[in-house]
């Protein structure tokens, strides 16, 4: 850009930034509290961080948030990428305008419909066939209900403007369409891939509302432990718990961003070495 | 595809389709039915719609209870207007803030843009819960903002924040401003700035040439952004729940309250479709919107 760009829009800009990340700095700092009370700071101190170790509760509900997670996303991306490759891929066939309504619905939808149709699909298919048993199962379908719409827009961007004459030219000497595929486009599109499931896997971790609808009875994952706790109040073990699980997030989507933008540079270099 | 490819095609095809068919789609279907039952005793808690008969003959029970409760029962009118109140300021709150943001970002230097959008990008990725939890934190009478104010002699007394319909907003606006800020940044970004030189070597001035090529060029990304933050917020029940006070009329936390207080699942499942033929309007607009941008 020529013009130099107002203050005006600068101080907006830095404005909406501190108020997106102040409330998130001041809750890590407040975790470090040595007081119980949350108002009165009683010096530096990591001991909230070392309760939690002992909370059961916690720990159990942890254990099974972070299996869901793995489940729902790798769930999430196979399926995420078939049906970006099918709406890349294949201009006509049946049902392409409805795959592409139920991808992009999720994204919209208020959680909570989602969470009572859905809970209410399971509780008649039990009737029907006895399966499936609510829990970890049915928190897992829901999962990757939602999260694969977040797949398929992030790979279905990053395979149309994967240059098809590569995979034409293996074609031509003499690669199947799927060889060609598997070999030349599936590396281009693998860093849309990892960083889509290091997407699903923080959406999954978070879900509330989605899992305390279609969850049954023992099987409380990490949010809803949360939820009832934070409905209490303010508390400093949850102000521990809170900072580890922003910070760990915090990791994996900076590492989704930076794997997404090196693969983006060597492939601009690439390209640039390639036209010599 | 080659005419060879076509069998294989369907390996691709089939899995999502179906897979989001039976568990996006279909349970829409077993809501419909089920907000024609009635509330039982027993489990499932409500009444067979649909049933065979000893003599094999299909019986079916239909109650328009349900609906007829929702238009006289007025609770949820009222919630569905305040969730609508509610949204529609917090979302215009949003494009406010969300639109210099977003202008900013793309008239920044390209290798900035790529951090400042990671920057948005970080939040919005981060647990939910756990900021609006952040924000209590900020908010509540001895947080940091009264702390501040007090200190600063600007009040004298904390100001009450927390449990109102206040710090519903806050909490929406503080959650829902990164998807504002994304799709306003894409529409901007691909806009060309010898438009806005045009407009100036013409005559105008800065002001005027916002109004007449910016404005216009981004609606596209105003629209995608609003829908973004409205539809969801329409819908929201953990920021009510959490910051909202106790009689907080929000549609998301009184549909809450019927299924898991209540246990009234006949109800909430008409709730929840009257709520949904509410949004088809706004959904429908976000998807047009969104696949025009896509075949952009």
């Amino acid at each position: 850009m020529p013009a130099r760009t107002p203050l005006f829009l600068v101080s907006a800009l830095g404005f909406g930034i501190a108020v997106l990340y102040v409330p998130i700095l001041v809750l890590i700092g407040y975790s470090f509290n040595a007081s119980p009370l949350v108002n009165v700071w009683g010096g530096f101190s990591t001991v909230w961080y070392g309760t939690l170790w002992h909370n059961g509760e916690l720990l159990r509900a942890a254990l099974l948030s972070l299996e869901v997670a793995v489940s729902a996303s790798t769930g999430a991306v196979i399926l995420g990428t078939l049906a970006a490759i099918a709406l890349v891929r294949f201009a006509r066939f049946p049902g392409r305008l409805l795959l592409t309504g139920m991808v992009n619905a999720p994204l919209v939808m208020p959680e909570i419909i989602t969470g009572i149709t859905q809970l209410l699909l399971f509780v008649s298919m039990v009737q029907l066939l006895s399966w499936p048993h609510r829990g970890f199962t049915t928190i897992v379908i829901s999962h990757v209900t939602f999260c694969t719409a977040y797949v398929t827009i992030t790979v279905q961007a990053r395979l149309q403007s994967a240059d098809r004459s590569l995979e034409e030219a293996a074609q031509d000497l003499g690669a199947s369409p799927a060889r060609a595929f598997l070999e030349i486009t599936l590396p281009i599109i693998a860093p849309a891939i990892v960083s889509s499931w290091l997407l699903c896997f923080t959406l999954s971790l978070d879900d509330l509302v989605i899992s305390s609808f279609v969850s049954g009875p023992g099987a409380s994952t990490l949010p809803m432990v949360i939820y009832s706790k934070v409905k209490l109040g303010v508390s400093p073990d949850i102000n521990a718990l809170a900072s580890l699980i922003v910070c760990a997030v915090g990791v994996c989507i900076l590492f989704a961003g930076w794997m997404m933008r090196r693969a983006e540079q060597r492939r601009a270099l690439e390209t640039q070495l390639a036209r010599g | 595809m080659k005419p060879n490819g076509r069998p294989g095609r369907w390996l691709i095809i089939l899995p999502p389709l179906v897979f989001l068919l039976l568990f996006f789609l279909v349970p829409f279907g077993f809501a419909f039915k089920i907000s024609f039952a009635q509330a039982a005793a027993h489990v499932p808690p409500y009444s067979d719609v649909l049933s065979v008969t000893p003599d094999r003959h299909l019986h079916l029970a239909i109650s328009l209870a349900n609906y007829r409760f929702l238009v006289t029962d007025e609770l949820y009118g009222l919630a569905y207007l305040f969730s609508l109140k509610t949204a529609f300021f917090s979302t215009l709150v949003c494009l406010i803030l969300g639109y210099p943001m977003a202008y900013a970002i793309a008239r920044a230097p390209r290798a900035l843009q790529g951090v400042l959008l990671l920057v948005i990008m970080l939040p919005f990725w981060t647990s939910f819960l756990l900021r609006v939890y952040a924000l209590e934190g900020i908010i509540r009478d001895n947080g940091l903002l009264n702390t501040l104010l007090l200190h600063l002699g600007l009040i004298h007394h904390p100001l009450r924040i927390m449990r109102t319909n206040l710090a519903v907003y806050l909490g929406i606006i503080y959650s829902y401003l990164p998807f504002m800020v994304l799709p306003l940044f894409a529409t901007l970004e691909k806009l060309d700035p010898a438009l806005l030189e045009a407009a100036t070597d013409l005559g105008s001035t800065p002001w005027q040439a916002f109004c007449d090529v910016t404005v216009p060029l981004s609606l596209p990304g105003v629209i995608a952004g609003s829908m973004l933050v409205f539809i969801p917020a329409v819908g929201e029940f953990v920021i009510p729940s959490l910051l909202g006070g106790p009689n907080n009329l929000m549609i998301g936390k009184v549909l809450w309250d019927e299924f898991f207080g209540n246990h009234d699942w006949p109800v909430a499942a008409a709730v929840a479709i009257a709520f949904l033929l509410l949004l088809a309007g706004p959904i429908a607009i976000y998807q047009y919107y969104n696949v025009r941008q896509l075949e952009a």
